[in-house]
C-alpha cells in the first residue's frame, strides 16, 4: 500500500454569482492595487488516500471530490496531485 | 393524536421552537437523533434550522450523509411528508429531495429580521389551511439563504408548479431581483421556498416556527405548521385503512 496526498480546489462555476469574490475585488481599491479582475473565492481540501496504486487513489478522491467536497449544481473542482508515500506498512 | 418528528443534528438552534410550533398546530412533536436510522414510525418530519455540524464545508452538506437523512430520505420515497425550515432547506436541497442550491446571500451578511413571502399554491400539504395568497410576515435568520438553479430548471419549477413560497413586498407585490430589500437575500425569481416534483417534501428559508404565537410578534406561520400537521394527519389516516383494491382480492 502506499499513501498518496491530493488536493481538491472547488470554486463556484463560472457565471455562478459569487459575493465573496465581489467583495475581495471591491476591496482592492483599498489596497491601492488596480487591473486586478476576475477574483474568484472557494476552498481548498487536502487529503492522505491509502490505496495500491494511484489509479484507486484517485477514484476515491473523485467520488468525495464530487459528492462531498462540491455541489455540482453550483461548483466546480480540480484535483491535484500533492505527494506520494510508497510502500507504507500494512 | 398525529405524530410529527422533529430532527436533532449537532447544531440545530430551532428544533425546541419547532417542536413547540407543532404542537400549538395540534401535533405531537417528537425529536429524532441524528444518529438514529429509523424515525419512529411518525406522520411527518421536520427538519428545523440551525447550524447543522457547524455549516463546516457547506451549509447541510455533512448532515445529508448522516443515517437519520438515510431514513428521511427513504421516507420521502415513499411519498412520506418532509418539511426543511432554513438549514433544513439547506439539508433538503443538498440532499437533492428538493431542487436547487442556497447560495451566500448577494449582501453577504447574514440576516435576521422579518420578511413578507406569499403562497403560490394553496393545494399543497404545507399550504392548504394558509387560506389565501396574502403576504405572511415571518423572520429569516442566513447567511446562505439565495435560491440559485438553472434558467431551465427554473422554467420548470415554475411550469411544475413547484414554486411554494415567494418573497413579496407588504402590499404583496411579487419581490424583484438584486437590490429590491423585499427580496432579502437575492434569491432568483424571488424564490423563498419550493417543493419536490411529487410535492411531497418541501423547504423554506423563513421560519414559520419563529412567528407561531402572538406572543412572537405573528402567528402568520402557524397555518403552515397546521397544515402539515392536517395532511399528515390525513397520510396516517390512509395509511391504516386497507385499501379497498386490496379488500377486494381478498
Amino acid at each position: 500500500m502506499s499513501e498518496f496526498r491530493f488536493a481538491v480546489n472547488v470554486l463556484p462555476k463560472t457565471g455562478i454569482l459569487d459575493p465573496q469574490g465581489r467583495a475581495v475585488e471591491g476591496s482592492l481599491g483599498h489596497l491601492g492595487v488596480d487591473g486586478v479582475s476576475g477574483v474568484r473565492v472557494g476552498r481548498r481540501v487536502e487529503l492522505t488516500v491509502e490505496a495500491p496504486t494511484e489509479v484507486e487513489a484517485r477514484a476515491t478522491v473523485e467520488r468525495l471530490a464530487g459528492e462531498l467536497f462540491s455541489n455540482p449544481l453550483i461548483e466546480s473542482y480540480a484535483i491535484e496531485w500533492v505527494e506520494i508515500h510508497a510502500g507504507v506498512a500494512g | 393524536m398525529t405524530r410529527i418528528g422533529v430532527v436533532v443534528f449537532p447544531g440545530s438552534n430551532c428544533d425546541r421552537d419547532t417542536l413547540r410550533g407543532l404542537e400549538l398546530a395540534g401535533a405531537e412533536a417528537v425529536p429524532l437523533w441524528h444518529e438514529q436510522g429509523a424515525l419512529d414510525g411518525v406522520a411527518a418530519v421536520v427538519l428545523p434550522g440551525g447550524f447543522a455540524y457547524g455549516d463546516y464545508l457547506r451549509a447541510g452538506v455533512i448532515a445529508r450523509f448522516s443515517p437519520v437523512m438515510r431514513a428521511v430520505s427513504a421516507f420521502a420515497a415513499e411519498g412520506g411528508l418532509v418539511l426543511g425550515i432554513c438549514n433544513g432547506f439547506q439539508v433538503l436541497a443538498e440532499a437533492g429531495l428538493v431542487p436547487g442550491a442556497l447560495l451566500r446571500n448577494r449582501g453577504l451578511r447574514f440576516l435576521g429580521r422579518d420578511v413578507r413571502i406569499a403562497a403560490e399554491r394553496l393545494d399543497t400539504p404545507f399550504t392548504s389551511l394558509v387560506g389565501d395568497g396574502r403576504p405572511l410576515r415571518m423572520p429569516i435568520a442566513h447567511g446562505e439563504g439565495c435560491y440559485f438553479a438553472e434558467e431551465a430548471t427554473l422554467d420548470e419549477l415554475e411550469r411544475e408548479g413547484q414554486v411554494l413560497f415567494r418573497y413579496v413586498g407588504a402590499d404583496g407585490r411579487r419581490a424583484g431581483a438584486d437590490g429590491d430589500p423585499a427580496n432579502p437575500n437575492g434569491s432568483l425569481r424571488a424564490i423563498a421556498g419550493v417543493l419536490n416534483r411529487r410535492g411531497n417534501v418541501a423547504g423554506l428559508m423563513p421560519h414559520p416556527e419563529r412567528a407561531s404565537d402572538r406572543l412572537l410578534g405573528s402567528d402568520d406561520g402557524l397555518p403552515i405548521l397546521r397544515s402539515l400537521v392536517a395532511a399528515a394527519a390525513r397520510a396516517e389516516h390512509a395509511a391504516t385503512r386497507p385499501e379497498p383494491a386490496l379488500m377486494g382480492a381478498r
